[in-house]
């Protein structure tokens, strides 16, 4: 297995503020690797050190086995990058941007930036300072797509974006999966992230708290679970994996963790079941879990 | 005007640090060289000397205009700091107003404040308020001081007000330049053109002599200030022209305000091509685009300046020649090689310190291609640091070199053309022009070294330039100590053409200069990119 990309003890602080506080992060070559967390995390700091253009304290990161300090313009020609805010030049035209861009990389593919441009829908004929922000993404984004590059990063590039743009914006990812790219995608969004991401990363205040395929992910996720038993339920809040446990008499309402549920049900099955409800586990409750716990 | 009150006490609040700087800083030159002229012109007979010299010399009369009444502190006063000091209420006026309304639509906050309670015309009102405002406070700070050294009321107050007017004048400049251009920058050239334009018309008036444009000061508004005579006569009835053309100028700003869209210029955009031109391919073709049109401006107003300059040069000569008395008195103070020479030298220095604006401003581009976050996708490519740094600062080095040039060569053509010598004219006053490049990148260098080392004091650059610039043309008159005048790069240059030529100093303030820039690029090489 090859990384595209390896950070493990990443430390940066702005003054007082530790906006990376230890990080370890990889990304496997070939895959769609989705980077979540809420505001603030450290997300767009760690997207900056891994493009040489913020210096970490600590820590070392590899990106396609070079050092993104020390060996910035060779690995630049390799990949392509969408800041989550993208600010264009007023007085330049977005497919000048386009192109200055691409040809600054070392060079786009005009088969590619045409059907791009038409997929986005996007005039570049416009001067900079009259996109709008979703349209000032696209220019990045048809910019960074157009390249013939191995690693695509990208900045929440869909936080301007349309749903319609979005489903555009999901096909062509999943074209450069299939052309062999590696993507990091940092987002908020998390129904394009289940869409796109093989595996994903979350991060909560300068640290990765999960991460893992989606599927692992879901089985960090908690089931629901209301039910009514035949006498009072003993033991259950002694069990690992469960929280919040109400009891009212016979009746208990409580959440668990997906990889105990057999445990609790055995328990549960041993005190008699009468009547039991059960919500399926999301990832979305797995988010707003760790963006809660962030505040 | 809903909303007005409440914008102006954000821009107190934003402009907490800056504007009390400048407040100070006009009252405290007030202050200190007032004094400064106290001590050195104590007695009659050094008064009426310096009264002669001042009217003669062509070099002072285009720098500061005429010394109307020199039997007075207050005359004195008026002629050495009045025009500079209306000046700077320009400049502080210029920069608020575009502050407070074309940069806040430009980066979109105005879009944030519109969409609450606010009337279409209070960032404008605003902004104007506050201008206004702080334009009064400084004249009211100015005449409170000079009350209290004992001048005439008559003449303070004349003395203040047109220090106020010139700043409510370009409070009005301003206000409409902003409207006019979608782009902060481009509006704050505009009224930075419009100021330098009047300050060089009004010099040309002012040295023209007896046959020449002496209507050219009533063209300019810093002229106006000097029209009013301070403690010479006051005459209060000049004050009705920059008073009109205030209230004009902010009339127009209002209407147009009405006309037109946020974000939005009176002049809308076109489209444009929609393939980069394949010359559009490295970081210096970007820089290119971005930096000509501030190069190509700034060759064309120095040449200007030249062309004005050069234009009164040779009367400089035919004053003297007609009055041999004072052809006496002149020389003796007019340098080496007389007194044209002794004019072209100063006027070189001007433009010189004209030009090094030039040369801050287009290094400090770097900083705003970073702060904006358009510098990041440039530098996730493969251009180095070193390469980005490079491609930008061609333009203060050699760009300004260019800047310099085109103002002797203006000042050589119409010199050169009276002389009938355009051939040897032309080349000396461009070289002599160029002389000044080393001072120039020493404070461009300074620019630099702020970016690479410390980008958040970038600003700072513009302080340095203010202090060489003011301890450059008033620090000899005021009599500052030697190892003031030292500290800046201006003094070292020799006084070319008269004065005999050296090597030396050309050698190490070039030294310095590479030895800043090179601190600028290797702290720029290390250091994370910030906002
Ligand atoms: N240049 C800077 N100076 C000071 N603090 C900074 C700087 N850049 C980032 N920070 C701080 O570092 C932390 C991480 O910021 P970062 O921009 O990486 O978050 P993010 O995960 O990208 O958030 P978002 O989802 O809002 O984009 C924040 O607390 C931020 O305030
Ligand atoms: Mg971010």
């Amino acid at each position: 297995m090859t990384y595209a990309i390896s950070v493990s003890g990443l430390v940066k602080t702005f003054g007082p503020t530790r906006a990376l506080d230890g990080l370890d992060l990889t990304v496997r070559t070939g895959e769609v690797h989705g980077f979540l967390g809420p505001n603030g995390a450290g997300k767009s700091t760690t997207i900056r050190v891994l493009l040489g253009l913020l210096r970490a304290d600590e820590g070392t990161a590899r990106l396609l086995g070079g050092d993104p300090w020390r060996d910035t313009a060779a690995l630049h020609r390799r990949l392509a990058y969408v800041p989550g805010d993208v600010s264009l030049w007023p007085n330049l035209t977005g497919g000048e941007v386009i192109d200055l861009l691409g040809r600054l990389r070392g060079g786009l593919n005009e088969k590619r930036r045409a059907d791009l441009l038409e997929r986005f829908e996007l005039d570049p004929r416009k001067k900079g300072r009259t996109y709008s922000k979703g349209n000032r993404q696209k220019v990045a984004l048809v910019a960074a797509l157009s390249s013939d590059v191995e690693l695509l990063i990208l900045d929440e590039p869909t936080s301007g974006l349309d749903p319609l743009m979005e489903a555009v914006f999901q096909d062509c990812i999943n074209e450069e999966r299939e052309r062999g790219r590696t993507v990091l995608l940092s987002s908020h969004i998390l129904a394009e992230v289940e869409a796109l991401c093989d595996r994903v990363s979350i991060i909560r205040t300068g640290k990765i708290v999960e991460t893992g395929t989606l599927s692992e992910l879901r089985h960090l996720t908690r089931t629901s679970i209301a039910a009514e038993l035949a006498s009072s339920p003993n033991g259950l809040s002694a069990m690992p994996g469960v929280h919040d446990l109400v009891a009212e008499g016979n009746r208990v309402r409580f959440e668990v963790d997906s990889d105990q549920l057999d445990d609790v049900l055995k328990q549960l099955v041993a005190s008699g079941v009468r009547t039991l409800t059960s919500q399926p586990p999301t990832l979305e409750e797995l988010f707003l879990r760790h963006y809660e716990d962030a505040k | 005007m809903i909303g007005t009150w409440n914008l102006v006490r954000l821009a107190l609040r934003r402009d907490r640090i800056i504007l009390p700087i400048w407040v100070l800083a006009l009252v405290g030159i007030t202050a200190s060289t007032t004094t400064a002229l106290e001590e050195l012109y104590s007695s009659p007979e050094s008064r009426k000397l310096l009264g002669i010299t001042a009217n003669s010399n062509a070099a002072f009369l285009s720098m500061l205009g005429p010394l109307h009444d020199s039997s007075t502190l207050g005359g004195l006063l008026a002629w050495r700091w009045g025009v500079f000091a209306a000046l700077f209420a320009g400049i502080m006026s210029l920069l608020l107003v575009t502050r407070h309304t074309r940069a806040e639509e430009e980066t979109g906050r105005l879009e944030l404040i519109s969409a609450t309670v606010v009337g279409r015309h209070a960032s404008l009102a605003a902004a104007i308020i506050v201008a206004a405002g702080a334009n009064v406070l400084i004249g009211l700070l100015i005449a409170g001081l000079l009350l209290g050294k004992g001048l005439p009321a008559q003449g303070v107050l004349a003395f203040a007000s047109s220090i106020v007017v010139t700043g409510l004048v370009f409070t009005g400049a301003s206000a409409l330049t902003a409207q006019l251009s979608e782009n902060s920058r481009t509006a704050n050239s505009m009224a930075g053109a419009l100021l330098g334009a009047a300050y060089v018309v009004r010099g040309a008036g002012d040295s023209a002599g007896d046959n020449g444009p002496e209507w050219l000061t009533w063209v300019s508004p810093l002229g106006w200030a000097e029209q009013v005579r301070a403690f010479a006569g006051d005459r209060y009835w000049v004050f009705a022209i920059p008073l009109a053309v205030f209230v004009l100028t902010i009339a127009a700003a209002a209407v147009i305000v009405t006309k037109r869209d946020v974000g939005l210029a009176l002049l809308p955009t076109r489209l444009g091509p929609a393939r980069g031109a394949s010359s559009l391919r490295s970081p210096f073709a970007l820089a290119w685009r971005l930096q000509r049109g501030t190069l190509i401006g700034w060759t064309i107003g120095l040449f200007i300046v030249g062309v004005v300059y050069g234009s009164v040069a040779g009367a400089v000569g035919d004053m003297v020649r007609d009055n041999p008395a004072l052809a006496k008195i002149v020389n003796e103070i007019g340098g080496e090689g007389g007194v044209t020479d002794a004019f072209i030298a100063t006027v070189t220095q001007i433009m010189g310190l004209i030009g090094s604006v030039y040369l801050v401003q287009s290094t400090l581009r770097m900083r705003s291609e970073e702060t904006s976050l358009r510098a990041e996708p440039v530098l996730a490519t493969r251009v180095t640091r070193v390469g980005w740094v490079a491609s930008h600062a061609v333009f203060p080095l050699v760009g300004g070199a260019v800047v310099l040039a085109a103002g002797g060569l203006g000042f050589g053509l119409l010199h050169g053309a009276r002389e009938n010598d355009l051939g040897g004219v032309v080349p000396k006053l461009i070289g002599a022009s160029l002389a000044q490049l080393p001072a120039a990148w020493v404070v461009a260098g300074v620019a630099l070294a702020l970016f690479g080392l410390f980008p958040q004091l970038t600003g700072v650059s513009w302080a340095v330039l203010a202090t060489s610039l003011l301890v450059t043309l008033l620090g000899p008159a005021l009599q500052l100590d030697q190892w003031v005048l030292d500290i800046v790069p201006y003094t070292h240059i020799p006084k070319l053409p008269g004065a005999s030529w050296t090597f030396e100093p050309f050698l190490w303030l070039t030294g310095v200069a590479v030895l800043l820039l090179a601190a600028g690029f290797i702290g720029f090489r290390r250091r994370d990119l910030t906002t």
